[in-house]
């Protein structure tokens, strides 16, 4: 049993994903539930499974639920940060194929820019660590950095490379808030948060929503969009704390992509697009390497060889991602939205020519929790 | 103006007998009798054979930092005064390792040694900090 091809992704929408003007965490996830639902042709009355993760509200899936209205008999709250929604759409195939649901709603809302930068948490804190006021979550990108520069001689010019690839394709992104380009230096002198890490090596702080609608393969046929199918998933972690990572360069990002590519049957030769969570420049240079896309510890001179900017090989984060377009707390349902732009051609000037498969990488935390999708045209 | 308060940790069951131990000036990991691993925080199962008899140990204090990061920004009102502040992970002689700021390090990198110092945060809550090795200086 299997299900790979079974379910596919029929609607996708993002709201306010800079600064809204008046809407709630949750008013954001609703406006945002409801376009998707337009988007495939459906109806909130046609939701049945409701799939939500927060740092706002502790049940969040019954907040979701009594803000829209509606009574789905499947639900799933699972909480791995960023990460969640990635996750959400494996639990939501597997919900479909058994039967429990037919149609899932995956949403997300943050105020996280309009709450002024502060950012909003229902976690608790390790006692072993919350004493030494360790700054969640860069501090903790910090220590990992100054591992990796240790460990493999990775540069701060490197990691400014990340940030300025980002901008790069946020450039061709007409919702990206900071139309202007980057330089290495930009990101270098920018102001020092946690060493080696600068301003500008941590993603944007902003609001938004946003949602995705799952169904079946076989209801997808009848929908307004072109189906784009679930292909794999694969979920893998190994701890929660940054003092409990057993090795601060080398994550389950190895085993949550495997697991999904495995299902999916792709290799990397055949991944057109890849969106992957880029919380801070560090992280997603050691999710580059761990995802496969070049060896261990060789992450630095990849992007330095501009890979990953416009034109390079490696059509990575389309929208700018998190660092350039949009990060409202967490980032995982808009890889996902960018990912099925890319595969319906709706992806305007960024367009990858002929994009049949992506690969959708989130984490959760510092790197803690990992989920992977691999999303394509065909069944 | 009165001084912020710090962060205080709220331990619970066995967390409490590593904050006991801490307001003795003595840091301590556990070692399983079933698998003879090390472990650290202090747990009821061991995490790598799931043994439940687990040896309360002292800790000599020395060890080298596994990374660190300099922060320029306070996390809490506590620290505003305090920035910049250095945080390390130091793989400590007995295998495990620990979260904690590293002072009158200016010079810290990856491998420094270092050796623990405790000092009282209040009338409730003493915690392990450390330092440079061999260097007697009182952190500010």
């Amino acid at each position: 049993m299997t299900i790979r091809g079974k379910t596919a992704i029929v609607g996708i929408a993002e709201v306010d994903t800079f600064e809204t003007r008046g809407r709630s965490p949750a008013g954001l996830a609703a406006a945002a539930s409801k376009r998707a639902l337009a988007d495939a042709g459906l109806e909130l009355s046609d939701v049945d499974g409701l799939f939500t993760t927060s740092s706002y509200y502790s049940m969040p899936t019954l907040t979701m639920s009594e803000y829209l209205g509606i009574k789905p008999r499947y639900t799933d709250s699972t909480a791995l940060g960023g990460c969640s929604f990635i996750a959400h759409l494996g639990h939501a195939a597997a919900a479909i194929e058994a039967g429990l649901c037919d149609v899932a709603l995956v949403c997300y809302g943050s105020t996280q820019r309009s709450d002024r930068g502060k950012l909003v948490s229902n976690a608790e804190w390790l006692a072993y660590e919350q004493p030494y006021g360790l700054l969640h979550p860069v501090g903790s990108f910090g220590l990992i950095a100054n591992r990796h520069m240790a460990q493999f001689g990775t540069t701060s010019e490197q990691l400014a490379q990340v940030a300025v690839a980002a901008r790069e394709w946020a450039l061709l992104n007409p919702a990206a808030p900071y139309p202007k380009p980057l330089t290495v230096d930009d990101v270098l002198e920018s102001t020092p948060i946690a060493s080696p890490l600068h301003k500008l090596d941590c993603c944007l702080v902003t609001d938004g929503g946003a949602a995705a609608v799952l169904t079946s393969a076989a209801r997808a046929q009848d929908l307004a969009k072109p189906p784009v199918y679930l292909l794999g998933t694969g979920e893998a972690s190994n701890h929660r704390n940054v003092s409990q990572m057993p090795d601060l360069t080398a994550t389950e990002a190895t085993h949550s992509a495997e697991r999904a590519m495995q299902m999916a049957g792709v290799t990397h030769a055949d991944i057109d697009t890849a969106h992957v969570y880029d919380a801070f420049t560090i992280s997603l240079l050691i999710l580059l390497e761990d995802l496969g896309f070049c060896p261990k510890g060789e992450g630095g001179a990849f992007v330095a060889d501009g890979n990953i900017a416009p034109g390079g090989s490696l059509a990575l984060n389309t929208n700018g991602g998190g660092l350039s377009y949009t990060h409202p707390g967490m980032l995982g349902m808009f890889l996902i939205t960018e990912a099925v732009r890319q595969l319906r051609g709706e992806a305007g000037v960024r367009q990858k020519p002929g994009a049949a498969v992506s690969l959708v990488h989130g984490m959760g935390l510092t790197l803690a929790a990992h989920a992977t999708a691999v999303l394509g045209i065909s069944p | 103006m009165t001084t912020p308060l710090p962060p205080k940790p709220t331990p619970r069951g066995e967390e409490r007998v590593y904050f006991d131990a801490a307001a003795e000036n003595r840091l301590t990991y556990q070692t399983c009798d079933t698998c003879g691993s090390t472990v650290f925080y202090l747990r009821d199962v061991c995490p790598h054979c799931g043994g439940e008899s687990l040896r309360l140990r002292d800790s000599a204090g020395v060890g080298k930092v596994y990374s660190y990061t300099v922060q320029n920004r306070a996390s809490h009102p506590y620290f505003a005064d305090r920035t910049p502040m250095t945080l390390a992970l130091v793989d400590l002689e007995e295998g495990f390792r620990l979260l904690a700021d590293l002072t009158g390090a200016d010079d810290v990198e990856v491998g420094m040694p270092v050796e623990v110092v405790f000092r009282e945060l209040d009338e409730d809550v003493t915690l392990p900090h450390f330092r440079p090795r061999g260097r007697e200086e009182e952190p500010k």
